[in-house]
């Protein structure tokens, strides 16, 4: 079936620290609060463990988004893995923007475990403004027209 | 120029005479006029073919990792921005400080069969982070006034549809030599991910799809906070991809989110990727800036 205009819904990666996000889209499901379904939740041991590479994959592969959250700076399970992950994923999204992926399909938010209501409102916000954005550009094979 | 060459020439030879040094490393004329490569000299007699001067382009920091562990002393001759990619190398803890003797080269500026080369055009610095002796003159020392990150605010302003098609319309002509990555000082790890050993045909063949897919995001992206800028990439790039507008745009963005940095600098500072503090901006930061 061709992706028209009608049946076309937003792809998203969330990448979502074992320690904090998790939790908080755990705790956002046993608090019955809804998150849009078009987000595909990918469970990391923590936020610093997403490789650039992940990212770039999944635009590859057709994401229109991702977003990674993970401890609050300072929460950190493992002390100073999401302060790399910080500096990481500004390098990379800025590049990302750079390479011509605008910056709204990519996002960091720090959820933490009692956050339920964060998670929540943070996807549904972000999946409007995939939706807004539309389809992603292909960054399949850059070597090709 | 001629006169820093005889100087190094001079030198050289009375280094290698009383046994200081075993071997030089330096430049021979290649096979086009204006393309000079790198070379070794093992004896005076080799030294007749040794060269300096405006089309020395070619970095040599690199090539040093070859003689690490070789008996004796290398000389080797560096010009400013070489001295801060063999600086990079120590610092990484690849090259062994002693093995070498280093002869800073006074630069005027490098040149091709089209002229000032690209890394020429926005020179960085005249001085030299690590030298034993240094052979320069007074013009030498002058440095050029130039806007480093101009082309890269210039790409910075258009919007994402054509900063998107011009991206793909530069990387499209990439044929996949590697030659970016053979060059580049700062690529020295002993496997690649862009190495495959199994292929049989140079091991350059994909590890991946998608890692050869994304290689010059990738590649850029390793050698963040730790490319000196020495401009290689592009000037050995047989299809003219402006290569160092990549790495340009992450040093751009390190100097304004966690203050100047120079990879290249310094003895023990750990790089921008390496390190943190705990007030560095969101990610987020990057919707903030721009102009779109």
């Amino acid at each position: 079936m061709p992706v028209t205009e009608k049946n076309w819904t937003p792809k998203i990666v969330a990448f979502c620290c074992n320690w904090c996000s998790y939790a908080g889209a755990d705790l956002a499901g046993s608090g019955r609060l809804s998150y849009p379904a078009d987000i595909k939740i990918i469970r990391v041991p923590c936020s610093c463990r997403v490789n650039p590479l992940f990212i770039l994959r999944a635009f590859e592969r057709g994401a229109d988004g991702v977003i990674i959250c993970g401890c609050h700076p300072g929460d950190c399970h493992y002390t100073s893995g999401n302060y790399y992950a910080r500096r990481r994923m500004t390098l990379l999204f800025s590049m990302l923007d750079y390479l011509g992926i605008e910056r709204g399909r990519t996002r960091v938010e720090w959820v933490s475990a009692a956050e339920g209501g964060k998670f929540s409102n943070t996807m549904n916000e972000f999946a409007r403004t995939i939706t807004e954005l539309g389809e992603n550009r292909k960054l399949g094979d850059l070597r090709c027209k | 120029m001629q006169v820093i060459a005889n100087a190094i020439k001079k030198r050289a030879l009375e280094l290698l005479a009383d046994g200081t040094v075993a071997r030089v490393l330096g430049w021979q004329p290649g096979e086009q006029q204006s393309d000079w490569s790198p070379a070794l000299f093992e004896s005076a007699d080799d030294m007749k073919d040794f060269v300096y001067g405006k089309y020395a382009g070619a970095n040599l920091s690199k090539t040093c990792l070859k003689f690490n562990k070789a008996e004796g002393k290398t000389l080797v001759v560096l010009k400013p921005c070489d001295a801060l990619s063999f600086n990079q190398l120590l610092k990484e803890h690849r090259l062994n400080r002693d093995k070498f003797y280093i002869i800073g080269a006074g630069c005027k500026g490098m040149e091709d069969e089209n002229g000032l080369l690209l890394k020429c055009q926005c020179c960085k610095g005249k001085t030299f982070e690590v030298f034993d002796e240094v052979i320069d003159d007074e013009e030498s020392r002058r440095l050029p006034p130039s806007d480093r990150f101009e082309q890269v605010a210039r790409l910075e302003k258009m919007t994402h549809q054509e900063r998107f098609d011009f991206w793909r319309s530069e990387l499209s002509r990439c044929i996949r030599c590697n030659a970016c990555r053979n060059v580049c000082p700062a690529c020295t790890c002993q496997k690649c991910v862009f190495d495959n050993p199994d292929s049989g045909v140079a091991a350059k063949a994909n590890t991946t799809d998608f890692e050869e897919n994304m290689f010059h995001i990738i590649r850029a992206f390793h050698v963040a906070g730790r490319c000196t800028d020495c401009g290689e990439c592009s000037r050995v790039c047989p299809q003219h991809i402006p290569l160092h507008l990549l790495n340009r745009k992450f040093i751009k963005d390190i100097d304004e989110l966690y203050g100047d940095y120079q990879a290249g600098i310094g003895e023990e500072e750990r790089t921008p990727l390496t390190t943190y503090t705990k007030t560095d901006a969101d990610p987020g930061v990057v919707h903030e800036r721009g102009n779109e």
